[in-house]
């Protein structure tokens, strides 16, 4: 991106001043280095973003911003429903509620070293990976229904995992509001035997080790010491959130005119917050949330069985979950007046800093765990919202590396059994059906995320807590 | 396939791009169809032994692509299906298909990523100078 049409506020902070269409600036979090390497398209995507009714303060974009559909991945809007805002099935995107969830194992890598082998196998053999694959759970009209209401809370109900993990969640594992009647048959029709499944693509379920600690508070808080063995997974809502995507864009494209809003990019598709069409949206959105949360809380169970498999006895508490794609009602300060605002984050992570009340009472003086995930090659980081992140972009931070080149062109220049074997060759197992899916995952098809959890942390969003590095991968 | 359908998938930076063109709209909707199952794998190594009807109806060319390829993703889902053959008439926004594939077989097709929906970014639908007809979009995997 040419730097010469932004205005620079601060070193991690930049500008992109109001014209045409736009109702609100656009702002930049990131390094100048990580701008330049940015698409053109993402300030056309800020700039389109600002454009939208209703827009509060600014159309941000986090580090790790990248060319995405309608709003850049990496982007954060809120809208207030009292000024015509709008709910946008395109800013959250198709997989709604993918986040990562982090687990502790309370085992140092010298405990699993000489297991090391044997662990990726169970966890691959009962983690369900990858296109095709099923999971074993299969839900009848009233368990489906339950389920979007209840989310992680139903999952621990139904016997996957404990009910101290649901304080560890956002909005302690359920989100109010969800409307099953909402969600289109078809959708719950691609959920019926997907639960408990992690995808494929960029979703993995990794062990780790942490290998660096940068706050030192913070990760005692957050129960962190280097050595440790940690389990993340990132997946989403799987068939149901991917259909209700699909679903909602297609009819918020055809109702845009109706309602007056002229779409810059069809991919804005978007409806007014107190519309009919708004309301639903909403009401199916959060069910895939849930979807999302009790999905993750399967997984976690069945990450807990393989470990029981091999290292009996050992315990998996939760460290924390977040969800990046995303449109939450939230109160935030704006010109000093408290307002209910729908926030956006498509491609970025809630970052609610110390102090605020949403956050488990354990974490509350360090502010919330941001869980970012990498590549599986490289790193992944636990970094913590800081103070101010309110004001700075209502509480959000970057979500991921990004990638750096298209699938076509890792596929091109790698093998995935190359890909695998020079892995391991670190010690970094990896475990996958796909060649093909593993060699378009490759760790330098992906941009540096050090680079972008040193803006997140420099531009005051979240500041570096641990970086974990990878020593199992299932991937899809 | 038509011998004078054509398809192939561009990069997009996050996600991939299908396209398709042939000598007429239908043609091009099938060469699009055969890009996705690029997106997910080999399409030589997919059979043709079972068949699926598909219909869908549109306001328009580009939004019928992007219905006709959300169906194709929701047969595949529903079905652990992957398509190879396509056989699509077009009819004033009004899509009727047979399209031919089988189960997926992990081994056998190595997918390399699931399809979660085609999206309305590139999305283009029209005629090239040249006469064809030209299909595209990005599909969000």
């Amino acid at each position: 991106m040419d730097l010469k049409n932004l205005k620079q506020r601060g070193e991690f902070e930049w500008e992109l001043p109001r014209a045409g269409a736009m109702r609100v600036p656009g702002v930049i979090f990131a390094s100048r280095e990580l701008i330049a390497g940015m698409d053109e398209k993402v300030r056309e995507q800020v700039a389109n973003v600002a454009s939208l009714p209703g827009i509060v303060t600014a159309s941000y974009a986090m580090p790790d911003a990248h060319w995405g559909y309608g709003f850049p991945i990496g982007g954060v809007a809120a809208f207030d429903a009292d000024e015509g805002g709008v709910v946008s099935a395109g800013g959250v995107g198709f997989d709604i509620s993918c986040g990562v969830r982090t687990l502790h194992t309370g085992l140092k890598l010298a405990d699993i070293e000489a297991q090391k082998a044997r662990l990726a196998d169970r966890l691959f053999a009962r983690i369900p990976a990858g296109i095709g694959s099923t999971g074993g759970i299969r839900l009848d009209p009233a368990g489906m229904a339950a389920m979007l209401r209840g989310g992680a809370r139903w999952a621990v109900e139904e016997g996957h995992g404990l009910d101290a993990d649901l304080a560890r969640i956002e909005e302690f594992g359920c989100v109010e509001g969800a409307d099953p009647g909402a969600v289109s048959d078809q959708a719950k029709k691609r959920q019926r035997d997907e639960m408990g499944t992690l995808g494929s693509g960029n979703h993995y379920l990794e062990v780790q080790v942490v290998s660096e600690i940068f706050d030192e508070a913070a990760a005692r808080a957050y129960g962190l010491a280097v050595g440790d063995v940690v389990v993340s997974l990132h997946c989403g809502s799987r068939g149901l959130g991917h259909q209700i995507g699909t679903d909602f864009l297609r009819e918020m494209v055809l109702a845009a005119p109706a309602a007056g809003i002229a779409l810059p990019d069809r991919e804005l598709a978007c409806a007014p917050l107190k519309s009919a069409l708004g309301i639903r949206y909403l009401g199916a959105m959060r069910a895939a949330i849930n979807c999302a949360l009790a999905n993750r809380q399967i997984l976690t169970h069945l990450a807990r069985q393989a470990f029981a498999e091999v290292f009996p006895g050992a315990h998996l508490p939760l460290l924390y979950d977040v969800s990046h794609n995303t449109c939450k009602e939230e109160t935030h300060t704006v010109d000093g007046r408290k307002r209910r605002l729908f926030v956006h984050r498509k491609g970025a992570t809630r970052a609610f800093g110390p102090g605020h009340v949403e956050l488990p009472h354990e974490y509350a003086h360090v502010g919330q765990p941001v869980l970012i995930g990498g590549s599986m090659g490289t790193a992944s980081y636990i970094l913590a919202g800081s103070a101010g992140t309110a004001e700075r972009a209502f509480g959000s931070a970057c979500h991921g590396a990004g990638r750096a080149m298209s699938r076509h062109e890792a596929a091109r220049r790698w093998h995935g059994r190359a890909v695998v074997d020079e892995l391991a060759a670190r010690g970094i197992l990896i475990r996958s059906s796909s060649s093909r899916g593993v060699a378009e995952e490759a760790p330098l098809a992906y941009k540096d995320v050090t680079a972008v959890v040193d803006a997140a942390d420099r531009a005051g969003l979240a500041g570096k807590v641990a970086r974990l590095s990878p020593v199992i991968c299932v991937k899809g | 396939m038509n011998p004078e359908t054509r398809w192939e998938t561009f990069a997009h930076e996050a996600d991939i791009g299908v396209r398709g063109s042939g000598a007429t709209l239908s043609e091009a909707f099938a060469g699009a169809a055969t890009a996705m199952t690029a997106a997910i794998c080999d399409p030589a190594k997919v059979g043709a032994g079972d068949t699926v009807n598909i219909e869908c109806t549109a306001p328009d060319q580009e939004m019928l692509l992007v219905d006709w390829l959300n169906a194709l993703v929701y047969e595949m889902a529903t079905r652990h299906m992957l398509f190879s053959r396509f056989e699509v008439t077009i009819d004033h926004n009004h899509l009727s298909a047979i399209v031919w594939g089988e189960p997926v077989d992990v081994a056998r097709h190595q997918p390399a990523a699931e399809v979660k929906g085609a999206s309305f970014c590139e999305l283009a639908v029209r005629r090239e100078p040249d006469g064809r007809w030209l299909a595209q979009c990005v599909v969000d995997v």
